[in-house]
């Protein structure tokens, strides 16, 4: 173990964030590859399927287990066709601008009590900025395709994401008043003291607005008018095939995974325990702290599959009402309400 | 040379690179997408002179929120070049008389003399827990509170001013008022009716 530690010491600087880079990146997209698979098969339990269920590994089938690497593969050897007229510069660079941006926020994401790999102390503004940059590879996209479907997803994304856009920032508002810094370490630590004390409860309606938000804002169902096949094919990317197309598809489950980490994060105590303060504290000890996130985040990745099984696509009006009329009222009321509680210090949260 | 010199001379070169192509690219969507990128780097700059919070800040609100309405706005304009084009060789040396008087007044009030470094010092580096964003706030909120007061009436006169200015009542649309969607009943809308039989056959 001390070798290990003094062969890391003696990397240079630049190989350790490499390095770093590698170990946060390669587990994330394993989980973008099978979140993909978990997809398929609870939504196809859901409706009374058995979802994919033949491609295993070596002979054995393993209930469909190698059917996202099948997919890859597949989509590694398609042809990626450019349509005539489009700007081929900017066709293929959005579909790295969307990746790019879900992967950077990851950047600042704490894994555990000073497991980060950059701990700057305006981590929440960054990954609020980074976040908000996904959408240029939505609207770059349909305007490079040089289609009609194209560009009405794109339009209908741009808009959609602006609405909710300021509503989830709002609500990250909440967050900041609540814990007093734009450290997301310290926005976990602030939350401290057991299940009462995270702050879904007494953000009660950022934290639900901020999901809803989140699920509008990576363009899932029932939020999924940019892609809308029964009305635009499939919207900004109807375009893209092969490799392209699964650079837009690793960008929307990369954001998903993103906003279920940060959800865990800001309001179910990121990697604090639930059971801090009680009875239960000592012999949940040995968990370890990223262990928890994780339970978190899979929820939060359950909730916007279910969602997508559950609810009927929103009509365009219905999404823009929701947003500007319904959310974003209430996150400002709600904000005004977070800030007298913390100036009068009230009980259980903020004394 | 250090390396923060060489980073501001990277930024500053793209800067003013991508400046020049906002304003020379015959495709108006492209003149947005260098006007995000100039933007990009102008905050790339602001972080070089420590102002993490503002640098953050213009990423998010103009790369993030601004820019992304001006594609959205530029993408669907049907503009005439040719049109655009026209008095260009007539209007040429007007502009360019305009740019270097421009040019030429903005060295005099920004030059060496006045912003060199012997005048305006680089500040000392702040150790690792100060906080760019407490500071800005406790300005903002006690040294500049009238003036930011101030600024957000005018933002919200503004807001209401636009909000005016394009509204267009339409009568005769058909609007749905989704209040009252909710509270409809299933007897409200449907009425079953008993009926004879008409024939038999």
């Amino acid at each position: 173990m001390e070798i290990l530690i003094a062969l890391w010491d003696a990397l240079p600087l630049v190989v350790q964030i490499v390095l770093q880079i590698v170990a946060i990146m390669g587990p994330v997209l394993i989980l973008v590859a099978y979140y993909t698979y978990a997809e398929r098969k609870i939504i196809g339990h859901m409706q009374v399927r058995m979802g994919p269920n033949r491609v295993g590994f070596f002979g054995f089938r393993l209930m469909g287990l190698g059917q996202p690497i099948a997919d890859a593969v597949k989509l590694m050897f398609k042809e990626i066709i450019i349509p005539s007229g489009a700007n081929k510069f900017l066709f293929l660079s959005a579909p790295v601008l969307a990746i790019a941006t879900a992967l950077a926020a990851w950047a600042v994401f704490p894994f555990d009590a000073g497991l980060v790999l950059a701990d700057i102390n305006a981590g929440l503004l960054y990954i609020l900025a980074l976040t908000s940059l996904g959408v240029y590879g939505v609207i770059i996209a349909g305007w490079a395709s040089n289609s009609k479907y194209a560009l009405l997803g794109a339009m209908r994304s741009a808009a959609q994401i602006v609405a909710y856009e300021i509503a989830m920032g709002f609500a990250l508002v909440g967050v900041l008043i609540a814990s007093g810094s734009l450290d997301l370490g310290a926005i976990v630590e602030a939350q401290s003291g057991g299940l009462i004390h995270w702050f879904w409860l007494p953000l009660l309606p950022l934290f639900l607005i901020y999901f809803i938000s989140g699920v509008a804002e990576t363009n899932r169902a029932p939020f999924d008018v940019a892609e809308g096949e029964s009305e635009i094919v499939a919207g900004f990317h109807v375009e893209y095939s092969g490799m392209t197309f699964a650079v837009f598809f690793m960008a929307e489950y990369a954001n998903m995974i993103l906003i279920a980490a940060l959800t865990a994060l800001m309001f179910l105590g990121g990697w604090l325990s639930p059971f801090q303060g009680t009875a239960l504290e000592s012999w949940f000890a040995w968990v370890p702290g990223i262990i928890w996130l994780l339970a978190k985040t899979f929820f939060f990745m359950f909730c916007f599959l279910w969602f997508r099984a559950t609810f009927p696509r929103y009509r365009y009006d219905q999404i823009m009402r929701l947003g500007w009329k319904v959310f974003i009222p209430i996150t400002i009321v709600w904000i005004v309400v977070v800030a007298l509680m913390k100036v009068y210090e009230a009980p259980i949260w903020f004394s | 040379m250090s390396f923060e010199k060489f980073l501001f001379y990277v930024f500053a070169g793209i800067l003013v690179w991508s400046a020049m192509m906002v304003i020379t690219r015959k495709n108006p969507v492209h003149s947005v997408l260098f006007l995000v990128l100039a933007f990009f780097n102008s905050a790339g700059l602001w972080m070089l002179a420590e102002a993490e919070f503002l640098a953050i800040a213009l990423v998010l609100v103009y790369v993030g929120a601004v820019m992304v309405l001006f594609l959205f706005v530029v993408m669907m304009l049907d503009i005439n070049l040719a049109e655009l084009r026209a008095g260009f060789v007539k209007s040429a040396p007007v502009a360019i008389l305009v740019a270097l008087l421009m040019g030429v007044q903005m060295v005099l009030v920004v030059g060496a003399d006045r912003f060199g470094l012997s005048s305006m010092p680089a500040p000392e580096p702040k150790s690792a827990d100060y906080s760019n964003t407490e500071e800005l706030g406790l300005a903002l909120f006690t040294q500049h509170l009238y003036a930011f007061e101030i600024a957000a009436v005018i933002l919200l006169v503004g807001i209401i001013a636009a909000i005016s200015l394009t509204m267009r009542r339409r009568p005769d649309n058909k609007y749905q008022d989704p209040g009252k969607q909710v509270v409809v009943k299933a007897k409200d809308r449907l009425r079953i009716v008993k009926m004879e039989a008409e024939s038999t056959q």
